[in-house]
């Protein structure tokens, strides 16, 4: 049928109309709707974007990071804001799944004007993130995404904690000291970039120490049968089973490998701090487990008690954890180096955070290398009773 | 070779799962000629009502994790019914076509509701038994592990019962030979496809709640990859044979699991997935299925 008749042409006319006038009408309320007051340069708030994983897979690490963020900036607005201006947070969340969070930042970045992006917690993510704040030159700032690829894409992407090569060489120095572990058998997740890079500078730090890696397994995270990968394990005999993946495979695979009645050690990285691994696993199970982390909230130093009061009293009691700690630290990083640029110009701030040194942050004294990594201590946390507990600090 | 009989318990305690969610939908399949692709979710469904249960009805001991698990297939019985006479019922005499993809329309609604319902984030599953590990010399078998295989046993021989043993199983094979002349000789159509659609669903509702208590970690879209897995079982026994759905289930975990001991651990599925289409070319109709003829 080449010629349409008048009829359907016209309802084609009214559906345009229609349409048209939803897009105009989504627009002004789509764009009060996000929060902050972005108007661009001249705005009357410093609009800082934060791209987190507050549902999904890693939930509990975007919840906590973003409350971090959050009692930060509250705290900066406090103290009078910065230049004259308070901040403005404008939050969205990538659902934990790859591919949002590009669309996220770009929104951003050509929507809401920002200054500067902080996120996120999981290192893909980050990576998917960062070569849009790079094009664009806006400062981004990661809390805690630990893959050394990360800061590589570009010079205006950073960091406020340690990475993984660091991470993997002091938990490889753990299990040969501590653990006194020769043969390691290591199960990791192919789909992540944090634990299939963690596992390799495992690799690498340990065989270099004069161990061996006796098996090596991997998943695919959303798994939930490790036993196949386990019993394969078991039959290796290892001293130690390293495992450098997120607290809930981490717990599953605790879980099932005490059920097939393997009774060695089991550790991880800083992917397994989550009160979820231990409703999961079981109290019981987590026994003679540990992990490598960027602070305790037992720390008797003064800055991290201030901050846990602080935390508690406006969530509800809750203890803050690293990657609430993480997230505290990034926003007040970017905060000090703003205030020493004195403008909130994406170059002069990448600058000044460039330059940042021993800025005092929850999770210890902070110094940005030239590669835009920073380098900390890391404590070691096992679990005792069901509960997590501080067992040795470890300095870079 | 400790090993090898290591991964076989593994392989059987996960394809017994498989096995159950695979006969809902050959059972449907069967009666009425097309895949109820909700029927994953209403296997999470089952492990949701677990969760929320549990603390309620004593989980914990034997008789505690019996109601529980009899409470969650009840509802999901009802979730079946509720399901067909809402979304099926209608379209019965429209093209499987429409049907389908109303089925999946009915699969997103759930997954959807349910990360409305539940929140999208994983939910530890509490403990419904008393957990023990058993050695027999190298081996281990969890207690967990073992009642899997008992529940889907002792249901699959119910089955077997309910459908070649009673009035309303006669009438089911009756309805999947021709449902034309099934409703010639007297009976109701309508209450036979309710009938099957509850007997599915306990079926997933049991898979959602073994599979919760074996992988103590549920969110909304759990169902869909051991769904996929399940619904490949059935083609793989052949769709719409009661026996063949618990065999392909075996079979699929079996393979899994003995893939993922090994080296090529990355690539389970990928195999997984190969055996199914090198099966099907020599065998199109499945395992145990009979090739028809369709009739025009």
């Amino acid at each position: 049928m080449m010629k349409l008749s008048p009829d359907t042409s016209r309802r084609g006319f009214l559906t345009l109309v229609a349409a048209a006038a939803l897009l105009a009408g989504c627009k002004p309320s789509g764009g009060s709707g996000s929060g902050g007051d972005a108007a661009g340069g001249g705005a009357s708030t410093i609009v800082v974007g934060e791209f987190a994983s507050l549902t999904g897979t890693e939930a509990t690490f975007g919840k906590s990071s973003h409350e971090g963020t959050l009692l930060a900036i509250e705290e900066l607005n406090k103290a009078g804001g910065l230049l004259g201006k308070q901040f403005s947070l404008i939050t969205e969340d990538n659902r934990s799944t790859a591919g949002e969070s590009v669309t996220i930042v770009k929104k951003f970045i050509s929507r809401d004007h920002v200054v500067a992006v902080l996120g996120e917690v999981a290192s893909g993510r980050s990576m998917e993130a960062a070569p849009v704040c790079q094009q664009a030159g806006i400062p981004m700032v990661s809390p805690s995404s630990t893959n050394p690829k990360v800061t590589e894409i570009g010079d205006y992407i950073f960091r406020v904690c340690f990475i993984d090569p660091f991470q993997g060489k002091l938990l490889a120095d753990f299990a040969t000291k501590t653990l006194k572990a020769k043969k390691v058998a290591l199960l990791s997740d192919v789909s992540s970039a944090y634990s299939d890079g963690l596992g390799r500078f495992f690799r690498e730090g340990f065989t270099a120490g004069g161990g061996e890696i006796i098996s090596e397994q991997k998943y695919t995270s959303k798994d939930k049968d490790f036993k196949a990968q386990l019993t394969a394990i078991k039959a290796a005999s290892p001293d130690a089973i390293f495992v450098p993946g997120y607290y809930t495979e981490a717990g599953l695979i605790v879980a099932q490998a005490r059920q097939l009645g393997i009774t060695l050690p089991i550790f991880g990285g800083d992917g397994w701090e989550a009160p979820e691994l231990i409703q999961i696993a079981g109290g019981e199970a987590l026994a003679n487990t540990y992990y490598s982390t960027h602070y305790s909230p037992e720390s008797s130093d003064a800055r991290v008690q201030t901050f846990v009061k602080a935390f508690q009293a406006r969530f509800n009691g809750e203890t803050p954890d690293a990657m609430a700690a993480l997230g505290y630290d990034s926003a007040m990083v970017l905060a000090d180096a703003m205030k020493r640029a004195g403008t909130t110009d994406g170059a002069k701030v990448r600058d000044a955070l460039a330059a940042t040194k021993d800025y005092p942050c929850v999770t210890g004294k902070t110094t940005l290398d030239a590669a835009r990594n920073a380098s900390k201590a890391a404590v070691i946390i096992t679990v005792k009773d069901g509960k997590f507990k501080y067992l040795e600090t470890i300095q870079p | 070779m400790t090993e090898l009989l290591q991964q076989l318990i593994n392989g059987l305690s996960l394809g017994a799962i498989y096995a159950l969610i695979a006969l809902g939908y050959t059972m449907v399949y069967g009666v009425l000629r097309f895949i109820n692709f909700a029927h994953s979710d209403v296997f999470m469904i089952g492990s949701y009502v677990g969760f929320y249960l549990a603390p309620k009805l004593g989980a914990g001991s034997v008789l505690g994790g019996l109601a529980v698990l009899f409470s969650a297939m009840a509802a999901c019985a009802l979730l079946g019914v509720i399901i067909e006479k809402l979304a099926y019922k209608p379209l019965r005499n429209r093209s499987t076509l429409t049907v389908l993809i109303t089925a999946i329309g009915v699969s997103l609604l759930l997954q959807n509701g349910g990360q409305k319902l539940f929140g999208p984030n994983p939910r530890a599953f509490p403990k419904l038994f008393p957990e023990t590990q058993l050695h027999f010399g190298e081996l281990t078998v969890s207690s967990n592990q073992l009642i899997v295989l008992a529940v889907s046993i002792f249901l699959l021989v119910m089955l077997w019962w309910i459908v070649h043993r009673t009035r309303i199983g006669t009438a089911m094979r009756a309805l999947s030979f021709n449902a034309t002349a099934a409703s010639l000789v007297g009976i109701n159509n309508d209450a036979v496809i309710s009938f099957t659609f509850a007997l599915g669903s306990a079926l997933a509702g049991a898979g959602g709640i073994l599979y919760a208590m074996n992988y103590p970690s549920i969110d909304p879209l759990m169902g869909t990859l051991p769904g996929l897995k399940a619904f490949v079982a059935a083609v793989l026994g052949g769709i719409g044979n009661l026996p063949g759905a618990a065999l392909g289930g075996l079979l699929i975990g079996l393979v899994e699991t003995f893939i993922s001991g090994t080296r090529a651990s990355t690539f389970r599925d990928a195999i997984a997935f190969a055996i199914l289409i090198l099966i099907l070319l020599f065998r199109p109709a499945g395992l145990l299925g009979k090739m028809r003829v369709e009739k025009v």
